[in-house]
């Protein structure tokens, strides 16, 4: 071992919700904490209101293709909280009773809903999060409402991460928050973690892990230019008695991946079964004077809706078919949904076209009534159908624009299980939404980059089957000991609602776990650090589980 | 080597003309002067050629900018080809593709975009661009696009920001009750 080797007790890959939230706790505890994330470090003064490539949009976000199924991910320090829309429900009950494609219970028999109230609890004290009111939701939201309502549907204000006495509905929630309003992580769990010693790198791309002759990890980093992210200005390495793996669901899995040859045989769902939450997007098309006449809309300004561009993302769901008497892939929300131009207008499709339905003279005229676009986001079931080929050179792509855009490797070939569930659901929302002519509807394309999902899940999940995980309950790598998974990757399947409340809650209780394990390292921490913010209720509920569970 | 086939290998005008008119199927204009060829004149107002969609595929940020010359030359290949098969007669002063009247265009863009043609990446990509040059002026500060009066954010709608380039909306919302809820909704507001 060299005695000039950088060191560190617990390194942790990425910066999202499975980092930030895994970094605090180990660094309120006495541990040596060091981040290493791919992105840049943006400060809420260079969050833009700007769509020019190279603009904060482009620098904090990931897009990539893949052969049926295209990544929308984070990219910077804060991960997907800093481009999230901040819609943080918890997922329904029988979603943790899914069988999926395995035929057996997908979660681990250790978490149910209720076992994982608790750790929801500590995320919502932590990050803020509220019910929203009626007076919460946006114009887009209360047509969605007015709409379902309509159509014999309930719906309901989402709870949020946002701080809505800051908020001013701008939309532009992917840029980064301008006005600290959203609840990222940049705001509460980071800026602790670091009051408490650990130390954040930006722009350092993991590679691959190695161990080392003492039997402690070894992490391979590239250092990737501030602008130009194809270009990698040098590389290093850092010795960690403890590896916390949250560079998402794209990416996780691609570097244990290319560590296999160090590390040794991967377990089988190690890039297997990702979810894409099941995700996909109606565009509907609103006739003005009927959202006027049939849900008596007023803006007060004459104006019934035409106010796609305003707002905070997603602010209302229909949660009618979040059923759990329902058979599997017959479950979902369909939720109101805001998408800025430039990241996915080339998909949404013409109704009634005579012509190409994604571009062309027709999708023109539609483009001209884009204020009148209301966005309907599904998530039905899918079922866990997505594959990670064999790892790219570096990073989790091969990089084509200088930010944003790559080509990966996941292919995603949906199953009839996952079709059927999308065309139930997007009859659903025809239904509602063509009532008595109030809207035409169209689901976008999935013929030019597969399906798209902003929510990648369960490419090295848990579970209790080592066959069909990646992860034990503790969200331990099978085989590797001191390796711990703590994004999106370790949820075992779609969700049916937004993920973020559920991957932070489950990194949340994977915390004791990774404290134990640095301890038998001979780490010197422990648990039980409050809130980043010194909130203490979360706390207090969840440590007597421990000490039932350690008995 | 005939004098068609030079033009297709040729970068420059017969190049920027074969891109203009594959944006301007992607996202059609009205054309810019009687003489206009690559502009098909199938919509009115600006299209993605008046958008920018050349200046921003030629900009190496994107990383497609190195291989236009390559996009430009197959596409005609693949247009002399189309045109044989439907027995279409081309006129030789203009790139092959340019010579196509709209609707082969579109149908030529369509089969090259197919899920499992072998080079479907590179024409949805190609698509990508030009359509992202209409509806978000991504090679524009996004204030100075509007103050120029981009057509393509001029089409969608998009309101000027306040004069320090940020949006704010006072008035977002109709601000009552217009669902009922889920009965099974918790305390906290999440499905039960």
């Amino acid at each position: 071992m060299s005695s000039t080797a950088e060191r560190t007790d617990v390194l942790v890959i990425g910066s999202g919700f499975g980092g930030a939230i895994t970094a605090y706790h180990l660094a309120a505890g006495g541990a040596k904490v060091t981040i290493l994330e791919r992105g840049p470090w943006l400060r809420t003064e260079e969050f833009e209101h700007d769509y020019k490539l190279g603009s904060s949009y482009t620098r904090a976000f990931d897009f990539t293709v893949g052969d049926g199924m295209s990544i929308l991910g984070g990219n910077c320090v804060g991960g997907g909280s800093v481009v999230y829309f901040a819609a943080m429900p918890r997922a329904p009950r029988f979603v943790f009773e899914r069988h999926g494609s395995i035929g057996r219970r997908m979660w681990p028999g250790a978490i149910n809903r209720d076992t994982l109230d608790p750790w929801y609890d500590r995320v919502a004290e932590s990050l803020n999060i509220t019910k929203q009111e009626w007076s919460d939701a946006s114009y887009a939201g209360g047509l969605w409402a007015a709409a379902c309502d309509h159509a014999g549907r309930t719906a309901n204000p989402l709870p949020a991460a946002i701080d809505n006495s800051k908020c001013v509905n701008c939309n532009f929630m992917m840029a980064g928050c301008r006005f600290e309003a959203k609840q990222s992580l940049t705001l509460n769990y980071l800026p602790a973690a670091l009051a408490h010693g650990a130390r954040i790198r930006p722009l350092h791309e993991v590679q691959r892990i190695s161990r080392t002759a003492d039997g402690d990890y070894l992490v391979h980093y590239n250092v990737v230019d501030n602008d130009d992210y194809r270009v990698h200005i040098g590389s290093g390495t850092i010795e960690a008695k403890v590896v916390v793996m949250a560079a998402g669901a794209g990416a996780t899995p691609v570097i244990l991946q290319r560590s296999e040859d160090d590390l040794g045989t991967m377990p089988h769902a190690v890039g297997r079964y990702f979810s894409g939450n099941g995700e996909r997007l109606n565009t509907a098309i609103i006739n003005e004077d009927k959202a006027a006449e049939l849900l008596g809309l007023d803006r007060g300004d004459g104006l019934a809706y035409a106010a796609n561009a305003i707002g905070k993302g997603p602010t209302v769901a229909s949660w009618d078919r979040l059923d759990g008497s329902l058979p599997e892939y017959s479950r979902y929300s369909l939720e109101q949904l805001y998408f800025p131009p430039g990241l996915g207008t080339i998909l949404a499709q013409v109704p009634d076209a005579s012509g190409p339905t994604w571009f062309g003279p027709e999708k023109k005229e539609i483009l001209k009534r884009w204020t009148s676009w209301l966005t309907i986001f599904t998530m039905i079931e899918d079922d866990n159908e997505g594959v990670f080929g064999p790892p790219p050179a570096t990073g989790n792509a091969h990089r084509i624009s200088q930010q944003m855009l790559g080509r990966g490797n996941l292919s995603y070939d949906p199953t009839p299980n996952t079709w059927g569930a999308w065309m139930q659901s997007d009859a659903e929302v025809k239904e509602i939404l063509e009532k008595d002519g109030l809207a035409k509807v169209m689901p976008w394309t999935n013929d030019l980059i597969g399906a798209y999902t902003v929510h990648p899940l369960a490419s090295c999940r848990m579970g209790d089957d080592p066959h069909t995980s990646a992860l034990d309950d503790r969200n331990e790598l099978r085989g590797h000991p001191g390796i711990f998974v703590t994004d999106g990757s370790a949820v075992p399947g779609a969700l049916t609602v937004n993920p973020a409340m559920t991957i932070a809650a489950v990194a949340e209780r994977a915390v004791p776990n990774i404290v134990r394990a640095a301890q038998d390292k001979g780490v010197r921490v422990s648990y039980g650090a409050p809130a980043p913010d010194g909130s203490r209720a979360g706390r207090k509920n969840v440590l007597p589980l421990l000490q039932l569970a350690g008995r | 080597m005939s004098h068609h086939e030079e033009q297709v290998a040729l970068s420059g005008e017969f190049r920027t003309m074969t891109l203009e008119a594959y944006a301007d199927t992607i996202i059609p204009g009205e054309k810019r002067g009687p003489e206009d060829r690559a502009i098909a004149g199938v919509a009115t107002g600006g299209g993605a050629v008046q958008a920018g969609a050349l200046e921003l595929l030629a900009w190496d940020a994107t990383g497609i900018h190195d291989g236009l010359d390559d996009l430009a030359r197959l596409l005609n290949e693949h247009t002399t080809a189309y045109a044989e098969e439907q027995g279409l007669e081309l006129d030789a002063d203009v790139p092959p593709f340019v010579a196509l009247g709209y609707e082969h265009r579109a149908e030529l863009v369509l089969r090259l975009t197919k899920p499992g043609h072998p080079e479907k990446d590179f024409w949805v990509m190609l698509a990508l661009f030009c359509n992202m040059a209409f509806d978000s002026a991504a090679h524009l500060p996004t204030q100075q696009a509007l103050q120029d009066g981009h057509p393509g954010l001029a089409a969608l709608g998009i309101s000027k920001p306040d004069p320090d380039g940020l949006w704010r909306f006072t008035d977002f919302g109709y601000g009552r009750e217009l669902a009922r809820m889920h009965p099974d909704t918790t305390p906290s507001g999440s499905p039960a």
